[in-house]
């Protein structure tokens, strides 16, 4: 039997959140003593890292149908891995690619499917996978009853680990179907890290007050080496990019470290960070209804507190 | 243009969230059901939108008992024609989404729209699920959708940045923020939607893949630990010290 997974990739590298998915199924192999296959479709120039993380084989995808991302058309290449590999779990990343392919393959080969695992899968009578459920709220424990499992792993949920393995590549031209899906553009945003696989995020609501006042709030993510976020209302009135808002309607992430400057702490904006490890709060109201999520807090006035705190990271650093 | 939307019914997002029968069940008592709030704002009313410029029809399609109908209904009351609902309780996404193809191959629609996630299982599964069935196009986490005859434009959330797709219909699409501004029903609606159809449909066979065995509150957090505004540094030597996070 082997595990395999799928580890995306975007301007000719294999993302974070793919190494994380590699790091668990060689977690879960370490124990059923399976092989680790790590299926990748187009190009990357980092294949042999995903050894690192555990992978003991990489079967690198190339198909010129798979320039573009074409969510029928990877869970194809995946199913053909799987069946040739007799694959008994299929893990992938539940970020945005994930989340379009890993449904598709579910319905595709028939297979239970948990989506948004937060940690290993139990396996004793029962193979069981615990997710997040009710926005952050609480968890459940899924039992997937089908010979073929597929999990989708949420970013940052694991620390991912170093198994350096030296990994095979394989490369693999699978027939592939036709489809109708065409890119006309893409628009990449100028940050490195997207959000939700950041470790560290800083983030202001309208608190702020206005734009103008975002340099201290940057300053202060640079030198933490942290992602900038911000509540609803600073996007809808367009102080800041709309992929920056977290919250139910925008992202949900998972840091290590989320700080709020001037967010009250709506239970929407709870429901995209609450499952941060660490959230900081800084507000000038101390009865902000986000301090009782919150591990640490500063009452106090952000244009006061915040350069101060920036001064002292610069300090650290 | 023939539009089909799923919805879901979900608690209300300020709802406590409590279990029942040893755990193994959510607590119903006191919540407040909303239509989930993806395929409401988004789905919902992008479709209608769609039909007000091109033409066409409005069906909402749930999965779940009679004790859903209120929730259908005020879909129907925001602007939709009619609805069906599958009368099966919901365990298994792959079991809603079978019973959503099913359902819409025999009713051959342009377009099948749902929200990108519900807001209690967030499972982000049925609308892939649904494609796959229907061995159609799948566009997830759309924040935008225009239709030019049979061609639509889409723009779609992906891995740090967004793209934008051509695709001519039948496809199936979950919708994000940024596809429509939600909608209150007015009294006219609510009033129309009284004597909107809505048929029951029984499910077709179907062998569930999983299920929820249990669920768990997340332990309860400790108290906020108060850093003096006077002294920030502080903050980042607990952070560095004591969280070991920096």
């Amino acid at each position: 039997m082997s595990i395999l997974v799928y580890a995306n990739t975007a301007n000719n590298k294999v993302h974070k959140s793919a190494f994380e998915a590699v790091s668990y199924g060689a977690l879960i192999a370490e124990k059923s003593g399976d092989t680790v296959t790590a299926v990748v479709v187009g190009n990357a120039d980092d294949l042999d890292t995903l050894g690192k993380y555990g992978a003991d084989k990489v079967l690198h995808v190339t198909n010129d149908k798979l320039n573009d991302f074409q969510p029928t058309l990877v869970a194809q290449a995946i199913q053909h891995a799987a069946e040739e590999n007799n694959a008994s779990i299929i893990v992938f990343s539940h970020d945005l690619s994930g989340k379009s392919v890993a449904p598709i393959l579910a319905a595709k080969m028939n297979a239970g499917i948990v989506t948004g695992a937060v940690d290993l899968p139990q396996k004793n009578a029962d193979f069981i996978v615990k997710k997040a459920v009710f926005s952050g709220k609480a968890y459940a424990h899924v039992k997937i009853t089908t010979p073929t499992k597929i999990i989708s792993l949420t970013p940052n949920a694991l620390e991912k680990k170093e198994f350096n393995k030296t990994a095979t590549v394989e490369d693999k031209a699978y027939e592939l179907g036709d489809s109708r899906l065409k890119v006309v553009e893409q628009k990449f945003q100028s940050t490195d890290l997207p959000l939700t696989e950041a470790d560290l995020v800083v983030s202001a609501g309208r608190g702020l007050k206005g734009p103008e006042n975002w340099g201290m709030i940057e300053d202060l993510a640079k030198a933490l080496g942290a992602a900038t976020a911000c509540s609803r209302p600073v996007s809808d009135m367009d102080w800041r990019p709309h992929h920056e808002h977290v919250g139910q309607t925008g992202v949900a992430i998972r840091p290590n470290l989320y700080i709020a400057v001037g967010i009250s702490g709506a239970i929407q904006h709870l429901a995209g960070v609450n499952q941060s490890k660490v959230i900081v709060v800084i507000n000038t109201d101390p009865d902000a209804p986000f301090f009782k999520a919150a591990d640490y807090g500063i009452v106090g006035d952000a244009f006061e507190v915040v350069p101060k705190l920036v001064e002292a990271a610069k300090a650290i650093n | 243009m023939k539009i089909l939307v799923c919805i879901s019914k979900a608690p209300d997002t300020t709802s406590k969230i409590a279990f029942t029968d040893n755990n193994t069940a959510f607590d119903k008592n006191g919540v407040q059901f909303i239509i989930n709030p993806y395929d409401e704002w988004y789905a919902l009313v992008r479709g209608l939108e769609l039909k007000e410029v091109n033409g066409g029809s409005v069906t909402i399609l749930n999965v779940g008992g009679a004790d859903n109908d209120p929730t259908i209904r005020k879909a129907l009351a925001i602007g939709a024609d009619d609805a069906v609902r599958i009368n099966m309780e919901p365990t298994d996404a792959l079991g809603v989404a079978k019973q959503i193809a099913d359902y819409a191959k025999e009713n051959a629609f342009d377009l099948v729209l749902c929200g990108k996630e519900t807001i209690d299982y967030n499972g982000s599964q049925v609308g892939g699920m649904v494609a796959a069935f229907l061995d159609q196009p799948f566009i997830s986490n759309a924040s935008k959708l225009d239709m030019a005859g049979n061609t639509a434009t889409v723009e779609r959330d992906i891995q740090g940045g967004k793209e934008i797709v051509e695709v001519d219909t039948p496809f199936v699409l979950s919708a994000a923020k940024g596809m429509a501004e939600a909608r209150i029903p007015n009294m006219r609606g609510i009033m129309a939607a009284r004597s909107k159809p809505l048929s029951v449909v029984e499910p077709s066979a179907f062998e569930n893949t999983t299920e929820i065995a249990s669920y768990e509150l997340p332990p309860a957090k400790g108290a906020c630990k108060m850093v003096s505004a006077d002294n920030p540094a502080e903050l980042l030597n607990l952070l560095r010290n004591e969280a070991k996070i920096i």
